[in-house]
Formats: C-alpha cells, sequence, structure tokens
C-alpha cells in the first residue's frame, strides 16, 4: 500500500516519463490537459498507467471534470 | 493471392498464419472502405485463404486497435441525406399536395411525412450496412480455423466488437476496452453485446454498457476476456506464437471442436440488428453525432 504522502510525486514522476519534463514539473493544481495538450485518449492511456502502478481499477466516469495532478490524486487515494 | 494492399487493410501469409493489419488513420474506425476490404478478406478465407491455417489480426498504428465504427461518416451521411435527399423532395410533395388539396395546417403533416420518410430511409441505408458488417463478422466468428486478435490503445465499440470476433485476444497493457455507443443514443450493433454474452458474461455486458466506462487490459483479462496480458508493444510478437500453437493439430478435427465450442448467437445477433436500425433512425441520434463531429474539446472519449 502507498502512503498517501508520496502519491502525487509518484504520480507526477510517471505522467513526466509518459508525456515529457513538463508533466513532471506541473503543479497539483495545473489543468493539464491545457498544460501538456493531451486529448481524451491520452489520457486513458494515463489512467491505464496509473492502474498498473497504483494496483487499483479506476472507472473511468471517476475522471469527470478531473482536470489536476491534485485531483486525479485524490480519485487514486480513494481507491488505495 | 497470398497478400493483398488496401486502403484500410492489408494482409499477408506467413508461416500459414495470415496476418491482417488494420492502417486506416487515424484509428482504423471502421465505415465503407474497410468493409469493402474485410469483405475481401472473409472472401479470400472462405476460398481457402491460400493455405492459412490461422488468422491474425492487428493493427500496424501506434494511435491503437480500432476506435469504432467511422462517426464522422456515418455523420456526414446521415446529414447528407437529409439536407438534399429524399426528405426534402418528400416535404416538397406532400407540400404540393396538402396545399392543392387545400388541408388545413398542411405544412405540419408534410413535414411528419418527410420525416418518417427520412426516418424509413435512413434504417434501410443503415440496415443494409449492418447487414454486411453482420455476415463478415459472423464469418469471422466462425471461421473454421483459429483466429487471435493483438490489441493495444484503444479496442472501442466495433473496434472491440471485432475483437470479439476472434478466439483469442492478446492485449498489450495499454489496451482498453469500452462500449460508448449508449452516448450516442444507440447500442452496439456490429454483434458486441450476443458475443460478450456468449465469451465472458451478461453482468460484464451491463457494466460497461449502462456506465459506458471502459476496462483495462488487466482487468479484461481477470474477466476472461483477454487471454494474455502483455508488455507495451509486445503484443504482435506474443500473438504470433500463439497463433503457431494450434498448427500442430489436424485441422479436419481444429475446425469442427472449434465450431463446437464457439456457437454463433444467431438469435440474439438478430435481435440486436433489428434494435439497432430502430434506434439508428431516431432524431437523438443525428443530434448526437452532430455534437461529436463538432466538439474541440479534448475529452470527447470521456464519459
Amino acid at each position: 500500500m502507498n502512503a498517501p504522502d508520496d502519491l502525487l510525486p509518484r504520480l507526477t514522476a510517471l505522467a513526466g516519463r509518459r508525456f515529457g519534463p513538463r508533466a513532471a514539473t506541473l503543479g497539483p493544481d495545473e489543468d493539464f490537459f491545457e498544460a501538456l495538450g493531451i486529448d481524451s485518449l491520452q489520457a486513458l492511456d494515463l489512467l491505464t498507467e496509473l492502474e498498473d502502478a497504483f494496483g487499483v481499477e479506476v472507472p473511468d466516469y471517476e475522471l469527470q471534470g478531473v482536470n489536476t495532478f491534485g485531483g486525479l490524486a485524490e480519485v487514486l487515494r480513494s481507491r488505495l | 493471392m497470398t497478400a493483398f494492399l488496401g486502403r484500410t487493410l492489408s494482409w499477408d501469409l506467413r508461416e500459414r498464419v495470415l496476418e491482417v493489419r488494420l492502417h486506416r488513420a487515424p484509428c482504423n474506425e471502421i465505415g465503407l472502405q474497410t468493409l469493402e476490404e474485410l469483405e475481401r478478406l472473409v472472401d479470400h478465407l472462405v476460398g481457402g485463404g491460400g493455405g492459412a491455417r490461422a488468422v491474425l489480426i492487428h493493427s500496424g498504428l501506434e494511435s491503437g486497435f480500432c476506435a469504432g465504427a467511422d462517426l464522422r461518416a456515418l455523420h456526414a451521411g446521415l446529414k447528407e441525406r437529409r439536407e438534399q435527399g429524399a426528405p426534402a423532395r418528400a416535404l416538397r410533395v406532400a407540400r404540393r399536395v396538402a396545399t392543392r388539396l387545400g388541408i388545413h395546417r398542411g405544412e405540419g403533416l408534410a413535414g411528419r411525412a418527410a420525416e418518417r420518410v427520412h426516418r424509413a430511409l435512413v434504417r434501410q441505408a443503415i440496415g443494409g450496412f449492418i447487414d454486411r458488417i453482420h455476415r463478415v463478422f459472423d464469418s469471422l466468428d466462425t471461421l473454421p480455423l483459429p483466429t487471435i486478435a493483438a490489441v493495444h490503445g484503444p479496442v472501442f465499440g466495433g473496434g472491440f466488437e471485432l475483437a470479439l470476433t476472434c478466439d483469442l485476444v492478446v492485449a498489450d497493457k495499454s489496451a482498453r476496452f469500452c462500449f460508448p455507443e449508449l452516448r450516442l443514443g444507440i447500442l452496439p450493433g456490429f454483434g458486441g453485446i450476443p458475443r460478450l454474452e456468449r465469451d465472458v458474461g451478461n453482468a460484464v455486458v451491463r457494466d460497461l454498457l449502462l456506465t459506458g466506462r471502459s476496462l483495462g487490459a488487466s482487468r479484461a483479462h481477470e474477466l476472461g476476456l483477454v487471454s494474455q496480458v502483455v508488455p507495451r508493444g509486445r503484443a504482435l510478437e506474443v500473438a504470433r506464437r500463439v497463433a503457431r500453437q494450434p498448427l500442430r493439430f489436424d485441422p479436419e478435427v481444429l475446425g469442427p471442436v472449434k465450431q463446437f465450442a464457439k456457437p454463433l448467437p444467431a438469435r440474439r445477433l438478430a435481435e440486436e440488428r433489428r434494435r439497432f436500425v430502430r434506434l439508428v433512425a431516431e432524431p437523438r441520434v443525428a443530434e448526437a453525432l452532430d455534437d461529436f463531429v463538432h466538439r474541440t474539446d479534448a475529452r470527447p472519449y470521456l464519459p
């Protein structure tokens, strides 16, 4: 089980590997769709990576309105 | 003919395995051209497949296996039909008749008559397309050879339904399976529900349909939908090894055994077709398609 405190840095690091160094420097409240120019299919791909990395299952609808790493970390935390 | 290069897909025979590669950008959306080339593939296989003993279907595009039916083509077709086709003519004729007969509120009657004509024609046109899709998918489903799908990225809608015609699915970790059709006001129309019911069960069908959620490869594997999950970029290579295994068996035995193990859910498929064709002519579908093709935000695939 992951300690909730390291969840955000792990998530950011993973996004950095997936979407380039800009992603790794993104603040928890920045809109990643806008900042990284990613589309919904790339967002789903990130979701797949997160599910694998954290060993959780997150239905897509849990991501409705989620557009920041802070928000994403909250969703993951609720599933750990 | 052991090799074919089409506009949406190609195939070649490698060590007695017919490898079919989808290659229509952006993500192998299935429209008329794909259908025609799939029909050609089925004709080839039914005619012996040049000695093929197994079939492997995969995508040559990085974007994914297949994002489903070509919604942009469907939208354009419906729009053209409405704007230039029979409904406009039907409306003109109905107006003339109403005026000549001096019918009170003739305009409203003419409009409703034209709308009925339009829906009937949409049902006829899309019904014809769906009949052809069903023939091709049923043929793939019941081929007396082992069929393997190697999938990655989006395996959505019609793409999911294509994968479901295959005997085994090898999934790259990036694969995601989804039935987004209810968002458009329709149900999956390429045989998806009956096949997923047959292969996995109705609880999974309901979970996917009623929430519109997608399943990752690992979850799909746990459910039995996927035979193997492999690291990113390795599905084709693993599927090639899988496809070679049944070559050791006598095809005279393998064919009938497969047919016994994989019955075609014909009654449910016919029912699905009937329901799909009825729903697709409803105005809400045209509106949802219009919304889909005009969306400029980055999230059209999220539920």
